[in-house]
């Protein structure tokens, strides 16, 4: 099986699955709830860097999917820090590896809120000095670790234990955000994706300074599905157009093959299979679905002009 | 060994220098902020070979610094009042980390109302942390204290990080002589970086995930004491060497001034110290047999070294440049504890929390205060009201 | 590293960080051995890496049941429908 991915300059460059790596990056036994995605999402890490990857983990899921000490469910060398400081610490720790002439990959692996709330400040003065890391955003859309409360990554209308009735804001566009940031590398992915994962990775490795991942990670927990069905919703977030896989090398945006298709709207699924699978989203009316359609539709029309430039 | 004419800003960045710090992570907050161009002007001059970060925010600059230490490379910055304020949490983490870590603190006090001037408030927060802290009295001092700090962060017997305090203003922008160790003489003296562990590609582990035993958590902060008492004795260590490679030693944990057969003492931190310097050497004058017992390390708290002082005296003044609101001055409550933990009774103990939001405090004031404590407690034995706020 | 004495907040990677996490399941992944195609879909989508592939062995696949969660997104993904999540019990 091969999925076709777009390199930086239309090649392509197939990654087969029988030739990604086999090392156990993610340790069974490890915390994590059965069907997490960021567990999907640091095996495919893992796989796509390998040995030299040492990863800055603010708190958040993951630092509780490591498990207990004197054990590490993670087999990666990882640094455990506080909530708002994940880019700066690894910003320090690249420096001070590049100074020692050791050949690293430095990972800044956070959630939504360590990467777009309480960690906005330190990933954008990260991003703006161009520091020489890779920040990947594992997206479950809320603060999981702390029992699903909303972030401004949650979606329009989802219930958490914090917007019970409904979240009434739109979910921040981060990527576009860190787009405008003007960093060598920008890109979205999903855990459905994941040889598209692997590829931007790599990708991200190959490149120096500031590097962004936006992975899109849905949790069965918060958003109240079953822990089976973890690639298949989150495979629908891209059939229905509502995460949009792309990559923007040096600010050039292209959207990634997996999405490529629903660029016509007339392909996308309807938004309301996807809402309807989440029990997040269940009291959720014709009307708020209505709007989710135009939201999904306004954020093509945008990317879609960016991509034209 | 030339003497420049530094502010003590200036002091400390050339310490940065000599100690061959690799990175630097840089945000500017009155008064510190002239530390950090030094060095980013060191830097871009070709005189420092080191890497600066130029971070958004206080909280960053701490977590950059301690990235850097992690992976290995001395590291510093410096910060004040609300900058360090805002670093708080990490200051904790990096402390129970055990990578060492020096950090200059230009002692300011805190708002609201905002307000620039010197008040010990910002770094006596810190005293909870695990942080070694210290304060110096002179800019010279506080190029020698940040030098001494490398060393005794990086022992393995302590493997603690350290601040060094300098108050806001008074040395941070005051001028003053200041003898630079040569780099030569610095260099046959402070070893290579020494660190518990360190980040690199190969070494596959992990710092700081939940622990299963809670007591296995608790032996970990039982370990930053112990390293805490270590540390007394390589103060020590560190001061005397010093001593000897430049000429200056201090006394490691406290600094005694005409104290040896003193019956008072006066107990203090800081650059206002030298007013009370002058304020024994006229007391002294009059008769009065006063001694300063200058803090050089607030922690470890230097029991032991004041103790041997205290152990027989009458009365002691100690002067707090900070409050704990709802109890005393910080320093006053670990005199007393401390007194009283090696049993010694009967003395005499009164608190000045004085020099608040900036106030100017004389070596006149000084005599003044300390001659009443003294006259008090001659007259009387003992004293009536314990903790006092000078206000002029 | 550090000497002994110092207790530092280090930990190594090892299975069962969490445990024997096996235990947490209600249902069991099973493996038509027959219908499986070996394409390796199950090892690329399961979150704990419990799956194992063997190229030699006559199984392709092999399921570590001291660890597997139950989780079932093997039964979701495998295009054959090989694996069926049968209850534990």
């Amino acid at each position: 099986m091969r999925e076709r991915l777009s390199g930086s300059l239309g090649e392509t460059m197939p990654i087969r699955i029988q030739d990604l790596p086999k090392k156990k990056y993610v340790m069974p036994g490890n915390a994590a709830c059965p069907g997490c995605p960021l567990n999907l999402g640091l095996r495919y890490l893992g796989m796509a860097i390998g040995d030299e990857a040492i990863l800055v983990i603010p708190a958040g899921c993951t630092t509780v999917v490591q498990g207990l000490m004197p054990k590490s469910g993670i087999n990666m060398p990882i640094l455990n820090v506080v909530f708002a400081s994940a880019p700066a610490t690894a910003a320090g720790l690249a420096t001070a590896l590049a100074l020692r002439g050791k050949k690293a990959v430095i990972v800044s692996w956070a959630g939504d809120g360590g990467t777009g709330d309480i960690g906005f400040a330190t990933l954008s003065g990260a991003a703006e000095r161009n520091d020489n890391i890779i920040h990947i955003c594992a997206d479950n859309e809320a603060y999981m670790n702390t029992g699903i409360q909303r972030s401004s990554l949650t979606p329009y209308g989802a219930w958490t234990t914090t917007t019970v009735t409904g979240k009434r804001e739109f979910k921040k566009d981060l990527p576009l955000i860190m787009l405008m940031h003007r960093v060598p590398y920008v890109a979205t992915a999903s855990i459905a994706y994941p040889l598209d994962f692997i590829e931007k990775v790599r990708k991200a490795v190959s490149m120096k300074g500031f590097k962004y991942i936006h992975l899109h990670a849905p949790c069965p927990v918060g958003w109240r599905f079953e822990p089976s069905r973890t690639v298949e919703i989150a495979k629908l977030a891209v059939e229905t157009g509502m995460w949009i896989l792309f990559e923007a090398v040096n600010g050039k945006l292209r959207i990634s093959p997996p999405s490529q298709p629903f660029k016509d709207k007339k392909r996308r699924k309807p938004v309301a299979e996807y809402l309807r699978a989440q029990g997040r989203f269940a009291h959720l009316t014709d009307e708020d679905i209505k709007r989710l359609e135009m939201y999904v539709d306004e954020v093509w029309e945008l990317y879609k002009k960016l991509e034209s430039l | 060994m030339p003497l420049k004419i530094l502010t003590g800003n200036y002091a400390v960045a050339e310490a940065v220098k000599l100690a061959r710090v690799k990175v630097i992570a840089a945000y500017p907050i009155t008064p510190q902020t002239t530390i950090v161009e030094k060095l980013d002007e060191m830097i871009e001059k070709g005189e420092l070979d080191a890497v600066m970060i130029r971070v958004e925010s206080e909280h960053s600059a701490l977590a950059a610094t301690y990235g850097a230490a992690s992976g290995g490379v001395r590291a510093f910055t410096a910060t004040s009042s609300h900058g360090l304020l805002y670093m708080h949490e990490v200051v904790w983490w990096v402390a129970g980390s055990r990578i060492p870590v020096v950090m200059a603190i230009v002692t300011r006090a805190i708002g609201p109302p905002w307000n620039i001037w010197s008040e010990h408030s910002d770094i006596m927060a810190q005293r909870d942390t695990g942080w070694l802290i210290c304060m110096a009295e002179n800019n010279q001092e506080a190029l020698d204290l940040t030098l001494q700090l490398f060393k005794i962060t990086e022992d393995e017997r302590v493997f603690l990080p350290g601040m060094v305090g300098l108050d806001g203003f008074i040395l941070s922008h005051t001028a003053e002589p200041v003898d630079v160790p040569d780099q030569k003489v610095i260099d046959g003296w402070l070893p290579p970086r020494n660190q518990p562990y360190v980040y690199e590609p190969g070494k596959v582990f992990n710092m700081g995930n939940l622990p299963a035993s809670t007591k296995d958590n608790a032996l970990m902060r039982y370990d930053i004491q112990r390293a805490m008492e270590k540390a007394k004795q390589v103060i020590k260590e560190v001061d005397e060497e010093y001593g000897k490679i430049t000429g200056r030693k201090y006394g490691g944990l406290i600094e005694c001034y005409r104290c040896e057969d003193a019956k008072y003492f006066v107990i203090g931190m800081g650059a206002w110290c030298g007013d009370m310097k002058e304020a024994v050497d006229t007391l002294r004058g009059e008769g009065y047999p006063v001694g300063l017992l200058r803090l050089r390390f607030v922690r470890p708290f230097p029991r032991e070294d004041l103790n041997t002082y205290l152990r027989s005296c009458k009365g002691v003044v100690v002067f707090d440049k900070s409050v704990s609101f709802g109890s005393a001055g910080p320093l006053y409550l670990d005199v007393i504890t401390h007194t009283y933990i090696d049993g010694i009774k009967g003395m005499q103990v009164k608190n000045y929390i004085a020099g608040i939001a900036g106030m100017d405090v004389s070596y006149k004031d000084f005599t003044k205060l300390i001659k009443s404590v003294v006259n008090e407690v001659e007259e009387k034995g003992f004293i009536e009201r314990k903790v006092e706020w000078f206000l002029g | 590293m550090a000497k002994p004495e110092i207790i530092l907040p280090l930990s190594y990677p090892a299975p069962a960080a969490a445990g024997k996490t096996g235990t947490w399941r209600v249902k069991r992944p099973v493996v038509d051995h027959k219908k499986c195609v070996k394409c390796r879909m199950c090892w690329l989508h399961c979150p704990d890496g419990v799956i194992g592939i063997n190229e030699e062995g006559p199984e392709f696949v092999t399921i570590d049941y001291e660890y597997c969660k139950g989780c079932g997104i093997c039964e979701r993904v495998c295009p054959v429908k090989a694996i069926k999540m049968v209850p534990e019990v």
